[in-house]
C-alpha cells in the first residue's frame, strides 16, 4: 500500500496557486497589450489596460494578504529552507551525483528566489508605466524594457517548471504534493531524502 | 557534508536580481540598443521580437476599418480649396520613400522602417492655404485621437503622409490606409488612420497632450526627456 506524506502546508498551496493564476491572467491582458496580432484581435484597448493594471494590484495584495493571514511561522520556516545551500545544493547545483536534497532542490530555491525577485520587479516596473503616463517624473525610458525583458524570463522559466510539474516523469509525481499537500513517502525518499531523513 | 553552515544564497539571488532590475532603469534602454545593433544582422533573417519590437497603441474601442470606396482624406479648415482626396487620387499623388526610426513615448523604438507615401506640402499646394493658417491638425478616424503640428514643424524634411510600411500598403493595426510620419517627434504625433487634416491659425493640444504630455514631443528633448 502505498503512503503519503505532507510536503506543502495549505498556506503554500493556497500562495502558489494565487500566484499561478494571477501570474496567467496578467500574461494573457499582458500579451493582448504587447502582440499587435493580438492587440488588433481583441481591440479595446484601454480597457485591457485596465484589467492587467488592477488584476496586477490584485495579485500582489492577495499574495501579501495570504502571507498575513496564513501560517506566518510555516513561510518563515520556507523562506529559511530556499535561503540555505548546503555543500550538496552546490553540487547539485553542478550536476555532480549524489547530492541529497532537501525538501526542496537546489533548483526549487533558486526558483523561488528568481519568481519572488521578478514578482517584485513586475510590480515597480508596472506601477512606473502606470504612474509614468500621468507624470513625467515617473517616466524612464527604460520601464518598458524591464517589464517585457522580466516576461521573457519568466515565460521561460514557467514553461520548465510546466515541463518538470506536467511531463517529465520523474518530477511531475511532485503536483499531487501542490495540489493535494501530500506526495508518495517513496518517492519523496528518493527525490528530497535529506527531507525525510529529517 | 551538510555539516557546515550554509550559504544563504537564496537572499542573494533574490537581492541581486532585484537590484539588477531596479538598475536597469538607468542602463536598460542604453545596453538593450547596444544589444539590437549587435544582433541587427541576425534580425534581418530571424526576427528576434514580434513584429519587429511595434506595439499597436490605440486609445478607443476598436481599430478603424479602411473602405476604399468611402474613405476620403479631407482638407480643410483655413484653405481657399478643400479638397477630398479619394485614396487613388492619393496614390496618384508624387510618391515619396524614406526609411527613418520610429520612437515611442514609453522607450520601445523600431529602427529602418521603409516608409512610402506623399510629402504633406504636395497636398497642402492644392488646397492653398489662407495667410491665418499657422498650424494643422490631424484627425483620426479613431475618435476622439487628433493632434496639430505648427507649419514650420510640418515643412520638416521627412515629415510624410505613409500609406505604405516596409514596402506594403500600410497594415490596419498601422493606421490604414494613411498615417502621418515625423520621426523627429514620439510616436503620439503620427497619427494614425488620417481621416482630415484642417489648416488652423495655431497648433492646439492633442489626445495625449489634453493629458499632460509635451505638444512639441521632439525625440530626446521633450517629456522629461533629456530635459
Amino acid at each position: 500500500m502505498r503512503h503519503y506524506v505532507r510536503r506543502f502546508s495549505l498556506t503554500e498551496r493556497i500562495l502558489h496557486w494565487a500566484n499561478a493564476i494571477g501570474f496567467f491572467f496578467l500574461l494573457a491582458t499582458g500579451l493582448i497589450l504587447y502582440l499587435p496580432s493580438l492587440a488588433v484581435l481583441v481591440g479595446r484597448r484601454p480597457l485591457i489596460q485596465d484589467l492587467h493594471f488592477w488584476s496586477g494590484v490584485g495579485w500582489v495584495s492577495v499574495l501579501v494578504l495570504i502571507a498575513l493571514l496564513g501560517d506566518r511561522r510555516g513561510l518563515r520556516e520556507l523562506a529559511r529552507e530556499v535561503d540555505r545551500f548546503d555543500r550538496d545544493d552546490l553540487r547539485w547545483l553542478l550536476g555532480r551525483r549524489p547530492a541529497p536534497q532537501g525538501r526542496f532542490n537546489a533548483g526549487q530555491k533558486l526558483n523561488v528566489a528568481l519568481t519572488a525577485a521578478f514578482t517584485v520587479l513586475f510590480l515597480v516596473s508596472g506601477l512606473l508605466l502606470w504612474f509614468g503616463e500621468r507624470d513625467t517624473r515617473f517616466r524612464f525610458a527604460s520601464t518598458v524594457i524591464l517589464h517585457d525583458g522580466l516576461m521573457y524570463v519568466a515565460l521561460a522559466l514557467l514553461v520548465g517548471h510546466l515541463y518538470l510539474a506536467v511531463i517529465n516523469p520523474a518530477t511531475r509525481h511532485a503536483l499531487r504534493g501542490i495540489t493535494l499537500g501530500t506526495v508518495d513517502a517513496e518517492w519523496a525518499h528518493r527525490h528530497h531524502p535529506k527531507w525525510r531523513r529529517e | 557534508m551538510s555539516e557546515e553552515a550554509p550559504h544563504r544564497f537564496g537572499r542573494g539571488v533574490f537581492l541581486a536580481t532585484v537590484a539588477g532590475g531596479i538598475s536597469s532603469l538607468l542602463w536598460g534602454k542604453a545596453a538593450w540598443d547596444r544589444l539590437s545593433h549587435a544582433i541587427a544582422p541576425v534580425e534581418s533573417l530571424v526576427p528576434v521580437l514580434p513584429s519587429g519590437g511595434w506595439r499597436i497603441y490605440t486609445v478607443s474601442g476598436s481599430l478603424p476599418r479602411f473602405e476604399e470606396r468611402t474613405w476620403r482624406l479631407e482638407v480643410g479648415g483655413h484653405v481657399q480649396q478643400p479638397l477630398a482626396f479619394t485614396y487613388r487620387e492619393l496614390l496618384a499623388l508624387p510618391k515619396s520613400e524614406q526609411i527613418s526610426t520610429f520612437h515611442c513615448v514609453t522607450g520601445w523604438s523600431v529602427k529602418n522602417v521603409h516608409w512610402g507615401g506623399v510629402r504633406l506640402r504636395d497636398v497642402l499646394a492644392r488646397a492653398s492655404p489662407l495667410p491665418g493658417a499657422h498650424a494643422l491638425e490631424f484627425v483620426s478616424a479613431e475618435r476622439p485621437y487628433v493632434d496639430s503640428l505648427t507649419l514650420e514643424q510640418s515643412s520638416l524634411q521627412d515629415v510624410m503622409l505613409a500609406y505604405e510600411m516596409d514596402g506594403r500598403p500600410l497594415s490596419r493595426a498601422h493606421g490604414a490606409p494613411l498615417r502621418l510620419v515625423i520621426p523627429e517627434m514620439y510616436g503620439y504625433k503620427n497619427v494614425k488612420w488620417l481621416a482630415a487634416i484642417n489648416l488652423v491659425p495655431r497648433a492646439l493640444d492633442g489626445y495625449w497632450e489634453q493629458l499632460g504630455y509635451d505638444r512639441d514631443a521632439w525625440v530626446g528633448r521633450s517629456n522629461g526627456y533629456g530635459t
